[in-house]
């Protein structure tokens, strides 16, 4: 049973980003990518890690996507093919940065042991967990992260404010 | 045995809640036309039935044998796709929210009429909250109409927007009752009322549930005057049907959630001195009581407040409830920590 939400869950999110990256029309691979992103947040479910699942679900489907779809909407971006036409040097590029950016993360996914799963699994993934690990053992990546965070977001006012 | 019998429970009540949800917004459709008819000095409906009371089965009949039609050039999934969004996301919130306290007992265990009580309740709501805005987006950009994309682009920011401040403004709540789940937010208000500790809250939260639910004065993604019908403009039969009505399940929902947060769920004074049974079929009745409260609520806002214009709701929700729910948290934070 387990095995089988696995796969179906991952199946769905292979077809998903799959379905991004080949629409035509951007509304679709942006539609699609929020697909995705319900597919994983099944997957962190199945791992009983609900704060990050809803979160995952807040941020990703409901803000980021949403703006996304926003700016798809604006500017009417029906079709993507004028922008890749334009430079055929893009496309390499992008092959390059994708195949080492698969290499890197493979190459990690290699080198760590998984933890086996469902080992204490009642307590694990709930915010009070997650809460103590990330004020105590992870302090200093997690107040850094916040400030890149705030360090973007003064940027993008300044930048969008105008000049008086 | 135990397990099937509790799967029973839960799936039972599911589809009571269901059942009820589509009920009370169905005649929310009826009771906002009284309203409206008593704020203004007429009668209302009083055609359909006894005092008009058939009247939300006569609209949805009529909804329902009305001629569908599509505009052309647009695009024919995501013009279904967008109001069956809109209606799934508005019946999904109520999964969380406790009816009662823990009484009916399954093999053993205790359980409330709750259909999920998952541990981080309240984020579930802001989640499902946040994904109601696709169906008003998909909606409105497929239809291929200038007025129905300026109202989905209204409703989203608009949506954006307001999500923070009412994020914000419940954290007093979840630091206060040192739980995100809904079922231990309920039972912290045994004592006190949330209401009376997080006035301030309160207000913001209730502005933002307006904003939300595109609820008067928050009513600019579909702005007759300006923008026809707004997103909704290209639709018609049930489909329209389906954008209107989940405004109303959107409404109980909320309604639920602000009794749940701030109003004290299912409590009610003296609740511990009847017998456990009886307080727990009170209990869900006073909950449906403070629900239907605050369904009039809406509607006496809506009947008594003209609409914002479109730089007055940004200036109010990005400089006044965002600085003033920041001010909340701090405030708040200093207190539980400090005290």
């Amino acid at each position: 049973m387990d095995q089988a939400i696995f796969y179906g869950l991952a199946l769905i999110a292979i077809v998903g980003a799959l379905a991004t990256i080949f629409f035509r029309n951007a509304m679709y691979s942006v539609l699609a990518l929020v697909v995705t992103f319900f597919a994983m947040a099944g997957l962190y479910l199945q791992l009983k890690a609900e704060f990050v699942a809803v979160v995952h679900i807040i941020v990703y489907a409901g803000a980021i996507m949403v703006l996304f779809l926003f700016v798809v909407m604006m500017l009417n971006l029906n079709s993507v093919n004028t922008i890749i036409r334009s430079n055929v040097n893009i496309k390499w590029i992008a092959v390059l940065v994708g195949v080492g950016m698969a290499g890197i993360l493979g190459y990690g996914t290699y080198l760590t042991t998984l933890p086996a799963r469902g080992v204490n699994s009642t307590e694990n993934g709930t915010v009070k967990v997650l809460g103590k690990m990330l004020f105590n053992e992870y302090l200093l990546p997690f107040e850094l992260t916040s400030v890149l965070l705030i360090a973007t977001m003064v940027g993008v006012i300044v930048l969008t404010k105008k000049e008086e | 045995m135990i397990l099937a019998s509790v799967i029973t429970f839960k799936l039972a009540l599911a589809a009571i809640l269901f059942v009820i949800t589509l009920g009370i917004a169905a005649y929310s459709t009826y009771f906002e036309r009284k309203v409206a008819a008593f704020m203004q000095d007429r009668i209302g409906p009083n055609r359909a039935g006894p005092l008009g009371l058939l009247q939300p089965i006569a609209d949805g009949v009529k909804m329902i044998f009305k001629e569908e039609h599509r505009p052309t050039g647009s695009n024919r999934i995501l013009f279904i796709l967008g109001p069956s969004i809109a209606m799934l996301t508005a019946l999904m919130t109520s999964a969380v929210i406790p009816w009662s306290p823990k009484f009916f007992e399954i093999g053993g265990q205790k359980y409330a009429l709750q259909i999920a009580d998952i541990n981080v309740g309240i984020l579930y709501i802001f989640g499902v909250l946040s994904l109601g805005v696709y169906g008003i987006l998909i909606g409105g950009w497929s239809s291929n109409n200038k007025y129905s994309l300026l109202g989905a682009v209204r409703a989203s920011s608009q949506m954006i927007s307001y999500e923070l401040a009412m994020g914000l403004s419940i954290i007093p709540i979840i630091l206060g009752s040192e739980s995100l789940q809904m079922s231990a937010i309920v039972e912290s208000q045994h004592e006190v009322w949330n209401i009376f500790k997080y006035p301030l809250g309160f207000l913001i939260f209730l502005i933002c549930a307006f904003a939300e639910t595109n609820r008067t004065p928050f009513d600019l993604p579909e702005c007759e005057t300006e923008l026809v019908g707004g997103y909704h403009t290209e639709y018609t039969s049930m489909k329209l049907g389906f954008f209107l009505f989940s405004e109303y399940v959107n409404m109980f929902a909320s309604s639920a959630v602000i009794s749940t947060l701030f109003f004290g769920g299912y409590h009610f004074p003296g609740m511990s001195l009847l017998p456990a049974g009886v307080a727990v079929l009170i209990g869900v009745a006073v909950l449906f009581a403070k629900i239907i409260f605050f369904i009039f609520f809406f509607m006496w806002i809506r009947w008594t407040i003209p609409r914002f214009r479109y730089d007055q709701l940004m200036h109010l929700g990005w400089q006044v409830l965002m600085p003033l729910a920041i001010i909340l948290v701090v405030v708040y934070g200093a207190i539980f920590s400090f005290i």
